[in-house]
């Protein structure tokens, strides 16, 4: 499943080569380890909203270099950007373009996250104009970033401010290595709700998680994230794929539940287990999911309804059963789809599925805020899984490398570092929310 | 001793699992024993949360085990995530030694020796073990003990070419010659079973393995391996007339009174089981369930070699005695689970239980045991469907009923297993 390609342009004489052929060099992206420097360089930050100060102390106090002043030449780890209280487009020129000027010193992995408000109806036109502008603007910039560097930002709902819990914990993912294929996105904050890990490299410590179709692929790579990260981890899958459960579960020193979640009792089996076995259920990961592509014009009912089955219609029915327990503090991070936003060719039933899931979450997201939780989803891109490996392999390279930003497909690991930031107590204040994983590209499975 | 250590105190099932048994030759043809033991360990581990644990011994055995395999289930051990330091030891008692092993382990849990431990067993047909003839193993035993050139020369010249002919294992009794099926036989004629009875217990067993996947029986009983996810013995589709075209395996000098066939006798078959047992407090304090108590265990043997009982029926002097040590009746029970070497095994155990003659002049007891409620016979299949990879039945067997006790929340079940060599384990579990 290693991209190859990837491997080849970055090492000895097989660089030099597609260097000098003007072919496209994927970066090596830059990615987590416990332990690892935040950034891989000074942090700079820019704009004058009145929480430069208290935000400029929170970093320090996560051992950041800080520096406001785009001089000198030491490489830069990272550019904030704080937009969040401009009212005018006029106003964005003097921040975007210091930006700009200290671009060629960004350290390969470095990030620019920007913290802005949402444009809304009720906003006068030219607050909504500057708003809506930044959306634009740091998409772009997210495409003209180089040596696996990204662009996101963070929108803060009025009145949370930069150093609200979920809007730090969104920074801290987005600057970390746990965002490695996260770029021009925005990542919205919607209260003040929330608390901040006391261990950083362990933010799940102490809480009971199930992973459901966690046998293989994203899901293994998911029930091994939030290990690391401390979860006590339930696997889940179908009974026929009990053995590769079992071995994730060994990995993780987690308990295997084998279950059919299509299964009309799936949510209710997985309460019981989790309290029976561990005492909670804190985190649910909606992970199971299968394609049968097809074009619609040969689509049969088969293909159509067991997609919309597993990937959709269980998802709700085990809601409506974690709803009933009235689990406190249940946190639920659903897997969506690129080609549920995007569209994809062949996938008319699994873009339904998917599409179903950014729906769903927004729609029940209110519900799990009354037990003090909440519910979200990821939208991965291309990510290089088995079920990826099935795409022909003309469709794959050019998905791979052509299409996002970051010019390569993004790992399970990836996929499983936003799921992993969602889940947490720290995101409490992110609800309803579907996060892309595509390392800004529209294709994927 | 003091009082303490001789305190009784109750050994509770906590689960179980096995991988789907397979015909032999199939579908597990290249795994070895080692390989599906460690499978089931696996499962189960994970099933339970176990790694890292260093549990109180991991107790089971293979029936068919190559002679490098002497610390089969040790090795197993290592091969899993539980903790290394956790003791193995291997048992062998034929068919039985699922039971055996499981049974004494429960044993030591009651003492007090040890909280927690997992008994099981493998077997495997496909993999079986090849010896040499004997002819070349004293020429080889010689060659390896002579010092000098010539008594090396001698040796070698004792070897015949027909000494090259291997020695495989069989099913064949050593002291009568006789093929455990051909054995059965005599004992099914002696009890007048009839061809239809014993089709229609095989038609039972593959109907109720099927309707227990169909209800999702064995979700969290078994773990797949190497892509087989059902047991391959089933046939959920037999019928009567299918079973009543097959012609007899055994007792074929009988001639037309020859009954058994491949469809009522069980299959050569290979797999894996394993069951973990605690006490109350090792459950409680790693928030395992309690599936039902393993009461007691009773072994038998049969004099079948001067021919005055048949080979099989030594479960049937086990459970009069297991009875009277418990004060039961054989019909203080809401399961039974007869081990379906052939259906022959089972109708005949039961004949004699109610045959008054027998219980009298066998069992030494006043009145019959009586019938049975048949409803309540191997009500999820038993090894004529499932298959039976000698130890590994026993581990089958008793965490299954555990799980049917569990789930009707009262009540007790009866286990009988018959082995080669005329021997037989029954045991007792209650529910909880």
């Amino acid at each position: 499943m290693a991209d190859k390609y990837l491997e080849l342009v970055n090492s000895g004489f097989t660089k030099k080569l597609a260097k000098s052929l003007g072919a496209p060099r994927p970066a090596i992206l830059r990615r987590y380890a416990p332990g690892a420097p935040l950034l891989p360089g000074p942090l700079l930050l820019l704009g004058n909203s009145s929480a430069a100060q208290d935000l400029a102390d929170t970093l320090l106090g996560w051992g950041l270099d800080v520096r406001r002043h785009a001089s000198g030449e030491t490489k830069l780890g990272g550019i904030i950007l704080l937009l969040d209280e401009l009212a005018d487009p006029a106003e964005l020129s003097e921040p975007m373009l210091s930006a700009g000027a200290a671009l060629r010193r960004m350290a390969p992995g470095g990030r620019v996250v920007s913290f802005s408000r949402p444009a809304l109806a009720t906003d006068a036109p030219a607050v909504a104009a500057v708003r809506q502008g930044i959306d634009g603007t740091v998409r772009s910039l997210g495409r003209e970033m180089r040596g696996g560097a990204t662009a996101n930002g963070i929108v803060l709902a009025e009145g949370v401010p930069p150093t609200a819990p979920s809007a730090l914990a969104a920074l801290r993912f987005l600057l970390s290595g746990r965002s490695a294929y996260v770029d021009g996105q925005f990542i919205a904050v919607d209260s003040a709700d929330g608390t901040l890990p006391e261990d950083f490299d362990r933010p799940l410590a102490g809480k009971i998680a199930v992973v459901t179709g966690a046998a293989r692929g994203i899901g293994a790579a998911i029930a091994a994230t939030l290990h690391r990260d401390g979860a006590t981890v339930v696997v889940v899958d179908v009974p026929a794929a009990g053995d590769a459960l079992a071995k994730v579960a060994n990995e993780v020193s987690g308990t295997a539940l084998q279950l059919d979640v299509t299964r009309a009792d799936a949510g209710e089996k997985i309460i019981e287990h989790a309290r029976s076995r561990h005492g909670a259920l804190d985190i649910v990961i909606h992970n199971a999911g299968i394609t049968r592509d097809k074009l619609l014009a040969n689509m049969d009912a088969a293909r159509w309804d067991s997609v919309i089955a597993v990937n959709i219609s269980s998802q709700l029915a085990m809601n409506e059963a974690f709803l009933a327990a009235k689990l406190p503090g249940l946190r639920i991070v659903s897997l969506a789809s690129t080609s549920g936003i995007a569209g994809n060719r062949g996938q008319t039933n699994y873009a339904a599925s998917k599409g179903g899931v950014i729906g769903m979450v927004r729609a029940s997201a209110h519900a799990f805020a009354a037990t003090g939780g909440g519910i979200n989803a990821v939208a991965p891109g291309f990510i290089e899984t088995d079920m990826t490996a099935k795409i022909p392999l003309a469709t794959r390279a050019v998905a791979r490398m052509l299409m996002p930003s970051l010019m390569q497909g993004g790992l399970p690991l990836d996929v499983a570092e936003a799921i992993g930031f969602l889940a947490s107590d720290a995101a409490a204040g992110i609800n309803g929310r579907t996060l892309r994983v595509c390392g800004q590209s529209l294709v994927g499975a | 001793m003091s009082d303490q250590t001789q305190a009784i105190r109750p050994a509770v099932i906590i689960g179980g699992n096995r991988i789907p048994f397979a015909r032999s030759n199939g579908a597990y043809s290249k795994a070895s024993n080692q390989d599906m033991l460690t499978a089931a360990l696996d499962g189960l581990i994970a099933r339970f949360g176990l790694q890292g644990q260093r549990l109180g011994a991991v107790s089971a055995g293979a029936v068919l085990k190559h002679s490098k395999d002497f610390n089969l289930v040790r090795e197993c051990v290592l091969g899993t995530s539980l903790s290394a330091r956790t003791p193995a030891y291997d048992v062998q008692m034929a068919c039985a030694t699922g039971m055996e092993a499981i049974g004494s382990l429960a044993n030591k849990i009651k003492l007090g020796q040890i909280d927690s431990g997992i008994g099981g067993g493998v077997d495997t047909t496909s993999d079986a073990p090849i010896a040499v003839s004997e002819g070349l193993r004293a020429v080889l035993m010689d060659l390896s003990r002579a010092r000098t050139t010539g008594a090396k020369l001698k040796a070698v010249s004792r070897f015949r070419p027909r000494d090259l002919a291997p020695n495989a294992p069989g099913t064949g009794e050593p002291r009568t010659g006789l093929s455990m099926g051909d054995h059965q036989a005599i004992t099914t004629k002696a009890w007048n079973v009839t061809r239809a009875a014993q089709d229609e217990l095989a038609l039972a067993s593959h109907k109720n393995l099927a309707a227990a996947y169909e209800r999702n029986f064995f979700d969290d009983l078994m773990t797949p391996f190497a892509g087989v996810s059902k047991d391959t013995n089933m046939r959920a589709d037999s019928s009567l007339e299918k079973l009543a075209t097959l012609k007899p395996a055994f007792g074929k000098n009988l001639g037309a009174e020859a009954t058994m066939t491949a469809g009522n006798s069980t299959p050569l078959t290979d797999g894996a089981s394993a069951v973990l047992l605690g006490s109350e407090e090792y459950a409680r304090e790693h928030d395992l369930p309690m599936l039902a108590n393993f009461v007691d265990f009773e072994a038998a043997a049969v004099d079948f070699v001067h021919g005055a009982d048949g080979l099989l029926m030594a479960p049937a002097h086990a459970v009069a005695r297991i009875l009277k040590r418990n004060n039961l009746s054989l019909q203080d029970f809401d399961f039974y689970e007869i081990h379906e070497a052939f259906a022959g095994t089972v109708l005949a155990t039961l004949a004699a239980w109610e045959d008054a003659e027998f219980c009298k002049n066998k069992l030494g007891l006043e009145a019959p045991l009586g019938a049975i409620d048949r409803s309540r016979l191997n009500v999820n299949g038993s090894s004529l469907a499932a298959g039976h990879p000698f130890a590994a039945t026993g581990g089958r067997i008793v965490a299954s009923l555990a799980k049917m006790l569990h789930e009707k929340g009262s009540g007790r079940g009866l286990i009988s297993v018959c082995a080669a060599g005329g021997q037989g384990v029954v045991a007792i579990l209650e529910a909880r």
